[in-house]
């Protein structure tokens, strides 16, 4: 049914997209196979990987990946998949495999960059035309992977869009998060949260966009963390446990959403957060600034933290905050179905209440026990089910709509645009349909 | 008052009790003013601040997240989700002075339209004597299964 582009194409009209982008398995499958393939794709991050041997099990759409570092150094990005029989390579997340790869089936190895290294009683393969076929030629490697200032993203596709057409302008984010360390470098903090949630994956993505819910959805939890902080009858300027920091800004009107402005890139991406955010207003750490001053002089230290950027959409599916250094990478299982994990990081060489304000964060919003997440899932499950209402088969997308939106230029607009939700789904049609016969 | 291994024991089960009869001010009165309730979010976890965690919640935290379960507008509540502990008996691991330190197994059941999961747990509790009363200086919950992908856990496990 969704075989051909134009089919695709159809299902998004401007102001509305139809609802078989969220609840269809075809539209599923021929997104794992062409949006999946054809986009730049994050995989992890390098310090997940630092030493030679090391690897790190994830996936990219369906598709099982490792990144492992090969002894040049250089991260790479194989199929985790044995050539001979299929069997997956590594079944734990992370660890370290020496110099090379060992199925545990019969035992072929591999170097860490896939290249067939032996096969037990090789003779056997003699004369049989093995370095001709696929299996002899080792451990197949992605289509392309770039490492971008540590963060890995990846290119299933062999041909494509280069990885600095796909991400242009919009790695101004990435820059900012990594520019807030003095030393230039980010490391990742433990293990990340993860979120099972029975919904389709768009949703999340473009929940991170949407700037008209927090004081909706969230009233329960930040409303009432306000409500019980004037309780307590404390002076107005009386410094606020981290806690409220944190919690208190998603209760803000919609006069601060729509102040703090939405940016969209080509390619789909697009941040909340260009003149100020919810995390504009944090309270400065003893020492950390006179640390990045000292390594990045004061002119550039200042115009870091001027930078206040909410949640920036690298489509198709991860979401960065720079502030304060997290990563949510939104797997797709199924029309139905989507992991989120969640990841922190550390800045290497500033002082430990950043991490320690970074980790608060993550647990207070993202986890499985955030009570502001478990509103969020609500919504998200509430309208996986209400889609299958076969009276109004179409969602709407239109707020501050206009009409021959460009998306292949970058522009700013009203915080609560929908713009950028419209702006996915323009490059959701471009890579879905890339190649496709129509 | 002089605290035996009894009283330890059913301090432990008395607060699980609460939890899921949803005493929600009795089970705050437990608590002592600077204590935290920690579930850690890797297995054998050491630091609870500078990498992430479930939860590690003060107070303040503790009554946000109690107070919003009866909020007219806590969506994820309607309806509202109910739970249910199996406690092995506690082991009574350190009783020094008005300190005491109790290890508890446990299997959590937590439940909610039509979908319910169990989680086995175990709870480390820090009790002091004050005053008379024994309370909570802090809590520590390991999930058995803690690197697993979760869907909600709303209330207190």
């Amino acid at each position: 049914m969704y075989e051909t582009a134009d089919s695709i194409a159809a299902l998004v009209q401007g102001r509305q997209v139809h609802r078989d982008v969220y609840t269809s398995p075809e539209v599923f499958r021929q997104e794992m196979k062409h949006l999946f393939a054809n986009a730049w794709v994050f995989v992890g991050h390098e310090s997940q990987t630092p030493k030679p041997g090391d690897y790190f099990a994830t996936s990219i759409g369906d598709q099982p990946v490792i990144q492992v570092r090969h002894s040049d150094g250089e991260v790479k990005v194989l199929y985790n998949r044995c050539p001979h029989k299929g069997t997956k390579i590594v079944i734990d997340r992370q660890g370290n495999t020496g110099k090379f790869f060992r199925c545990p089936y019969h035992a072929w190895s591999f170097k860490t960059d896939g290249c067939l290294l032996a096969i037990p009683l090789k003779k056997g393969y003699e004369g049989t035309g093995l370095e001709q076929t696929p299996a002899g030629k080792g451990m197949k490697a992605v289509g392309a992977v770039h490492n971008y200032r540590g963060f890995v993203f990846a290119r299933l596709a062999e041909a494509g869009i280069g990885f600095d057409d796909f991400f242009g302008d919009s790695l101004s984010s990435i820059d900012n998060m990594v520019d807030r360390s003095p030393e230039g470098r980010l490391e990742v903090a433990g293990p990340p949260l993860r979120y099972l949630h029975h919904c389709n994956w768009k949703m999340l993505v473009e929940n991170q966009t949407d700037t008209c819910h927090p004081m909706v959805a969230h009233e329960s939890s930040a409303g009432t963390a306000v409500k019980l902080w004037k309780e307590l009858g404390l002076p107005e300027d009386a410094p606020k446990p981290p806690a409220m920091e944190i919690i208190a800004p998603f209760m803000s009107p919609y006069e601060f959403f729509e102040n703090m402005g939405i940016r969209t890139w080509p390619n789909g991406h697009g941040h909340t957060g260009v003149h100020h955010s919810i995390h504009s207003n944090y309270t400065a750490i003893p020492g950390y600034y006179e640390a990045l001053c000292k390594s990045h002089g004061e002119e550039k230290a200042k115009a870091v933290l001027a930078e206040n950027r909410h949640n920036t959409v690298y489509f198709p599916n991860i979401m960065i905050k720079g502030p304060i250094q997290q990563l949510r990478i939104f797997i797709p299982l199924a029309a139905n179905r989507t992991l989120v994990e969640s990841y922190i990081y550390r800045l290497v060489g500033a002082p430990d209440e950043l991490l320690a304000r970074t980790a608060m964060y993550n647990r207070m919003i993202n986890a499985p026990t955030s009570i502001v997440g478990h509103d969020d899932l609500e919504m998200y499950e509430r309208a996986q089910e209400g889609l299958e209402a076969d009276g109004l088969e179409w969602v709407n997308v239109q707020r501050l709509y206009e009409e021959d939106e460009d998306f292949e230029t970058e522009a700013v607009e009203n915080g609560t645009t929908e713009r950028q939700m419209r702006n996915q789904f323009h490059a959701w049609v471009k890579f879905m349909t890339m190649g496709a016969a129509r | 008052m002089t605290v035996t291994k009894d009283d330890l024991i059913d301090f432990v089960y008395d607060e699980a009790r609460m939890l899921d009869e949803g005493r929600y001010d009795d089970w705050l009165a437990l608590w002592l003013p600077d204590g935290h309730y920690w579930m850690p979010l890797d297995y054998q976890q050491s630091d609870p601040l500078l990498v992430t965690s479930y939860l590690y919640e003060d107070i303040f935290m503790l009554k946000l997240r109690v107070e919003r379960l009866n909020g007219a507008r806590t969506f994820s509540q309607k309806p509202k989700s109910r739970c249910h502990h199996v406690l092995s008996r506690p082991f009574v691991d350190r009783m020094e002075g008005d300190r005491f330190e109790t290890w508890t197994q446990m299997h959590y059941v937590e439940t909610r339209l039509d979908e319910q999961q169990l989680l086995a747990l175990t709870a480390r509790h820090e009790l002091a004597l004050v005053e008379g009363r024994l309370r909570i200086a802090n809590k520590r919950v390991d999930i058995l299964n803690c690197d697993a992908a979760f869907r909600n856990i709303q209330l207190l496990p």
